[in-house]
């Protein structure tokens, strides 16, 4: 997996990055900044996002719920791959669309 | 595909059960791979902080941390091969493995296999608990305790069990606020237990810290009571919880509701393979039925941890230990048998404790007695009760069919979130037992995966074309 969506690893922010540090990304093309450290859902969860996506069948707001990957709930399109939002770090640069699938 | 090298084990699972049973196997010589979908060993419960680094060794205070930053020391120093950020998707027969992991799709074989898959939560439904603002009580404990971040600044704990306490222990040292904690549990259960509790003096007094954080904030305490609504547009902003059986209910206002009411056993890999499990209610639901060295009817294939019966961190330790000299055993190499007949003693030693917490976070019948018709249950396909219950008047009898005719258990989380509250309430509705009942069958992929990241990159040019046979 290549891009700006892999997940943490030992180079990752997950690992790296301090409390504090922040990197600049767009959020549905809003720039904003968001706290680098840790998960791109627990730090859109820091800048006031909770609703991430809306439900397939019913179209009801959905965010973040289990953040330990199993759920699927945080699964959005972040650099144009849909990936678990609670599983990758931000990313200088990043574009985080707030959808699911469709 | 193309056989992947095997190795003499792979353990799935890099929490206390797996990274233990890695480095028992090891340190006899074996050639063991560690994989984990996350980032660093621990597992959920001692997961590695954001700011903390293993060559820059910080004092830690709170135990689980210490535990953590100790095993993943000790594992960087041991002969264990380790692959994090691999999402297992498939586990075959002899023993492939197949994940996607950071440089995409891959594929491990193994002699022998140590799943150590770990526990999920189990979360009774109500309504609006698909709102966004409400997250599961471990997802708190991660975000408090591996990202230092809050969930809400006003944020009402509820559920049931020791996660409790930690959760708005662990709220206000950050400096939020704890509006109330709604505890399913009667008081009276709680003192009931407290003696076979106080058989681990560590964790009791562990416990007394929490209490003390918690009454020194004189945050409410509902005991026998739960969360009746979650109310909000597009996130929680307002909770109505009420006395279970009955009685006045409380409007709570809040930015988040962390909500958890015990663990359910990893058994995704144990269905897939179809090895033989049993329904255990105390221990969380299904889990596989293994030896005394935890060895499933498969030969070869261990189940450890919580992922084989919910009993906490200590007892996972000491069940992967124990199978990873098994493992040494079966494949006739020499390990020290004293320190396996030292390992059964603790084994033996840690029952009570851990059944006596195992009890308080076990499911009860009632909690989906009177769930309302129109919760959603399965939260992917956007499934209600009055669905489900729609099914069974058409005739559905088991968890399989019900899942034919209504989608829940269908979507992207496996069934994972829904599966251990659908079974409960079919066994209810149908009065049946649960093994009647039955569990979902395992299929893969475990995880979504596209397509796209399974093939890579690819060009026609890559097709093998065969000789042109001679004219």
């Amino acid at each position: 997996m290549t891009g700006s969506s892999e997940p943490f690893s030992e180079h990752g922010n997950w690992v790296k990055g301090m409390v504090g540090v922040t990197v600049s990304v767009t959020v549905d093309g809003e720039a904003m900044r968001l706290g680098a450290h840790g998960s791109v859902a627990g730090a859109l969860l820091e800048a006031g996002i909770r609703r991430l996506r809306a439900s397939p069948r019913d179209g009801a707001p959905r965010g973040a719920f289990c953040f330990m990957g199993a759920c699927q709930e945080c699964a959005i399109f972040i650099d144009g791959r849909l990936v678990q939002a609670c599983l990758v770090a931000p990313r200088e640069g990043m574009s985080i669309a707030l959808a699911g699938v469709p | 595909m193309n056989e992947p090298r095997k190795h003499d084990l792979i353990v799935i699972g890099a929490g206390p059960a797996g990274a233990h049973a890695a480095m028992a196997a090891a340190g006899c010589g074996l050639d063991v791979l560690l994989l984990d979908e996350q980032p660093a060993a621990g597992g959920q419960i001692w997961r590695r902080p954001s700011s903390s680094r293993v060559d820059n060794q910080p004092v830690r205070t709170q135990p689980d941390l210490a535990h953590g930053d100790a095993l993943r020391i000790a594992l960087a120093a041991s002969s264990v091969t380790c692959a994090f950020g691999h999402r297992v998707w498939s586990v075959s027969d002899r023993y492939r493995v197949d994940t996607l992991g950071p440089d995409g799709a891959a594929a491990f074989g193994a002699r022998q296999l140590v799943v150590a898959a770990g526990a999920h939560e189990r979360i009774i439904p109500f309504g609006g608990w698909t709102l966004p603002g409400v997250m599961g009580l471990a997802a708190a404990t991660i975000l408090l305790k591996a990202e230092a971040r809050l969930p809400g600044q006003k944020v009402v704990v509820a559920g049931r069990g020791p996660l409790l306490a930690a959760v708005a222990a662990g709220v206000i040292a950050k400096g939020g606020e704890v509006v109330a904690i709604v505890d399913r549990t009667p008081q009276r259960e709680w003192l009931a237990s407290v003696p076979a509790l106080a058989s681990q003096p560590g964790q009791l007094k562990q416990g007394a810290a929490w209490m003390l954080a918690i009454a020194l904030r004189r945050v409410p305490i509902l005991f026998g009571h739960r969360i009746q609504e979650a109310l909000g547009t597009d996130s929680v902003s307002r909770v109505v919880a009420e006395p279970i059986g009955g009685g006045a209910r409380r409007l709570l206002d809040c930015d988040a509701l962390v909500v958890g009411d015990g663990l359910v056993p990893g058994g995704d890999i144990a269905r897939l393979l179809r090895i033989a499990m049993r329904h255990d209610r105390r221990r969380g639901g299904w889990v596989p039925v293994v030896s005394d060295l935890f060895e499933s009817d498969r030969a070869g294939l261990y189940c450890v941890g919580d992922g084989a019966g919910v009993r906490g961190a200590a007892m996972a330790t000491i069940s992967g230990e124990i199978a990873g000299l098994a493992v040494v055993a079966r494949l006739g190499r020499a390990f020290d048998a004293q320190r396996m007949s030292g390992l059964k003693q603790r084994w033996r030693k840690g029952q009570r404790f851990s059944d006596a917490v195992a009890e308080v976070m076990a499911p009860r019948p009632a909690d989906v007695a009177d769930l309302r018709h129109d919760t959603v249950i399965c939260r992917c396909e956007d499934v209600r009760l009055g669905e489900i219950d729609g099914a069974l008047a058409a005739g559905a009898v088991d968890i399989n069919q019900l899942k034919h005719f209504t989608r829940c258990g269908m979507g992207p989380c496996q069934g994972r979130m829904c599966g251990a509250i659908i079974e409960e309430l079919l066994a209810a509705r149908l009065e049946k037992t649960r093994e009647a009942v039955g569990q979902w069958t395992g299929r893969p992929p475990l995880r979504p995966v596209s397509l796209g990241d399974l093939v890579g990159e690819f060009s026609y040019g890559d097709i093998p074309v065969p000789e042109p046979a001679p004219l």
